[in-house]
């Protein structure tokens, strides 16, 4: 009776400590859990229902439906605002991805001097933005800019780059791929990784360097490859800064990057709830394209521990 | 023998192959660096001569003081300095907090809410920007700093509680128990045993942050309408619009804004190095 009432008491004691363990545990975390709150869950909710509104910012929001949807499917610059991101999507995030190992690769080796080239090659990331947009707002430049300088010294005729409309995305892209030092440091922290008994094995029979690329060192690196597929996916589908200061859309849309658009239809035209469904079906073709690369990934990504499980 | 010198000049070739991509690739990369500088310290003539002089000829160091006075430059740099000097304390301070929650103290449904913070890190950030604006716009927080500060201080980048918890999970248990035998509780533990190890990833946290903040754009182009409250990249695309071709001066004018970030670069480049590779590597 004593010893039952005894463990009702501790038992009761034991409960409070761990209903106190984890009041303790929810209070550390309490401001990230109020932020995502606040800032994401709330909004990302709200969105759906002001993308079915027609609200100017002004006034009060009247509903509407699904009209921004239907509207937007008949939008000729919501199709060229998808052409051009989609365009860009695809040109960049491949070529970023194998420069960005390539130079990774080639840093790998164990010679004096690596270090150095390292820093060089990360040294756009440091500084971003507007700075960076200008820059090659200037180096673009048709007639004064040095890039058809030095085409000119090998003879050729510059393109009107950025006032181009068949060379203004291509220049963008050319933008991006000065900044392809940020995944480079990510592979070559991978790199470093790999045991180098899997090199020697590859040695003792007698491979060559290419084998130990295809054997080792690629399967190794396939999950930060990956990493860095789904990164560079979702960033490049939210270009902004790049296009609003170096072409502004133009010339003729021919630049009108998908945030853009969106940017321009909440905040200089207010319309808040067509740009809402903008952004909807943005994150919905961003979700699309990540669980696709997710699944793709037991095709190709290969994770060590199989292995070890297997 | 012979098989081995062979083997020895095939390597040898390979090195230099490798210097020479190296050298051909840094060579592009700074190449527009050297063009910023040339163009920056050009007087207005010499900027449009087809083909251009690498070598301004006269140096014009005038350049700089003739951009910072173009603009209200000090006070851009200012308001920038503000801002990013509140939103790093806060993320700094609410990413620990909560790297410190995820990885020490166990409650229920940690896991599910982790998995959740880090999916944020991968959802679009524009899908959020309107109807955040909205609430910050019922608040009367438009045309003031608040809302490029205050989401710091609620756990700010997902990313940098990731950087925080990654941290927190490497650093010996003993060490709390030790503690906790001695009577100290959790947030003595936290506060006088694990922010004090945690320092080059709180170095980190700042770093990046400081970066993001320095150079953001879209969220000042947002939020800040008069000018005397621009930071320094609305700053710089005011400037652009006043003087379009003056280009010796806009450059003039990039430099200045980037040489902070480049500074700070080389005086932590460690710690950059190790906040940016925490997400490949182990995530």
């Amino acid at each position: 009776m004593v010893s039952k009432l005894i463990d009702g008491v501790q038992g009761k004691a034991r409960r409070r400590q761990r209903l106190f363990k984890s009041l303790e545990g929810y209070l550390y975390i309490s401001p990230w859990l109020i932020g995502f709150l606040v800032f994401t869950a709330i909004p990302l909710l709200s969105s759906i229902w002001i993308s079915m509104t027609e609200w100017n910012l002004f006034s009060s929001p009247t509903f509407v439906g699904t009209d921004n949807y239907t509207k937007l499917w008949s939008d000729p610059l919501f199709w060229q605002a998808l052409k051009v991101t989609g365009k860009y999507v695809l040109a960049s995030v491949p070529l970023r991805l194998v420069i960005g190992f390539s130079i990774a690769v080639l840093l790998n080796n164990k010679l004096p001097g690596m270090g150095f080239f390292r820093t060089i090659f990360y040294l756009p990331n440091v500084t971003s933005g507007v700075a960076v947009s200008l820059l090659w707002l200037w180096i673009f430049n048709p007639e004064f800019g040095v890039l058809n300088a030095i085409l000119a010294k090998v003879g050729i005729a510059g393109p009107a780059w950025l006032l181009s409309e068949t060379w203004a995305l291509p220049a963008i892209v050319i933008t991006s791929l000065w900044t392809v030092g940020g995944s480079m440091i990510i592979y070559l922290a991978g790199l470093q990784g790999i045991p180098s008994q899997l090199y020697e094995a590859v040695d003792i029979d007698g491979g060559s360097w290419f084998s130990k690329l295809t054997n080792v060192t690629i399967p190794m690196m396939t999950p930060i490859i990956f990493y860095n597929l789904i990164m560079g996916i979702i960033n490049s589908f939210q270009v902004f800064t790049d296009a609003y200061i170096m072409t502004n859309g133009g010339p003729h849309n021919a630049t009108l990057f998908y945030v853009l658009y969106l940017y321009k239809n909440a905040f200089q035209y207010f319309e808040m709830g067509y740009a809402s469904a903008l952004a909807w079906v943005l994150f919905l073709l961003i979700l699309a394209f990540t669980i696709l690369v997710f699944k793709s990934s037991s095709l190709w990504v290969y994770y060590e521990s199989e292995v070890k499980k297997g | 023998m012979q098989y081995v010198t062979s083997k020895k000049r095939q390597e040898k070739l390979g090195n230099i192959a490798v210097y020479a991509i190296l050298l051909l690739g840094a060579f592009i990369i700074m190449l527009p660096v050297a063009w910023m500088f040339s163009t920056a310290l050009k007087d207005s003539g010499s900027v449009f001569l087809f083909p251009p002089d690498w070598i301004p000829n006269p140096v014009r160091w005038d350049n700089f003081g003739k951009a910072i006075a173009a603009i209200p430059f000090w006070q851009f740099l200012q308001n920038t300095l503000t801002i990013t000097l509140f939103a790093v304390i806060g993320q700094v301070c609410s990413a620990a907090l909560v790297g410190f929650g995820f990885a020490r103290l166990d409650f229920p449904g940690r896991n599910i809410l982790f998995l959740l913070v880090l999916s944020t890190m991968m959802l679009p950030g524009i899908v959020t920007t309107v109807p955040v604006f909205m609430m910050f716009k019922s608040l009367g927080w438009i045309n003031t700093f608040l809302p490029l500060i205050v989401p710091s201080y609620f756990g700010g980048r997902a990313y940098y509680i990731f950087v925080m918890r990654q941290f927190f999970m490497s650093t010996p248990l003993e060490l709390d128990e030790a503690a906790r035998i001695d009577g100290c509780g959790t947030f003595k533990i936290f506060l006088h045993i694990l922010v004090p190890l945690a320092k080059p990833a709180l170095l980190t946290v700042g770093i990046l942050n400081f970066m993001n903040h320095w150079s953001d754009f879209m969220g000042p182009l947002i939020y800040l309408n008069d000018t005397a409250k621009y930071t320094l990249s609305l700053g710089l695309n005011l400037f652009r619009g006043m003087y379009q071709t003056d280009w010796n001066l806009l450059m003039a004018a990039t430099i200045l804004v980037m040489i902070p970030s480049v500074i700070l670069f080389f005086l932590a480049q460690k710690q950059f190095v190790q906040g940016i590779v925490v997400s490949g590597v182990k995530g």
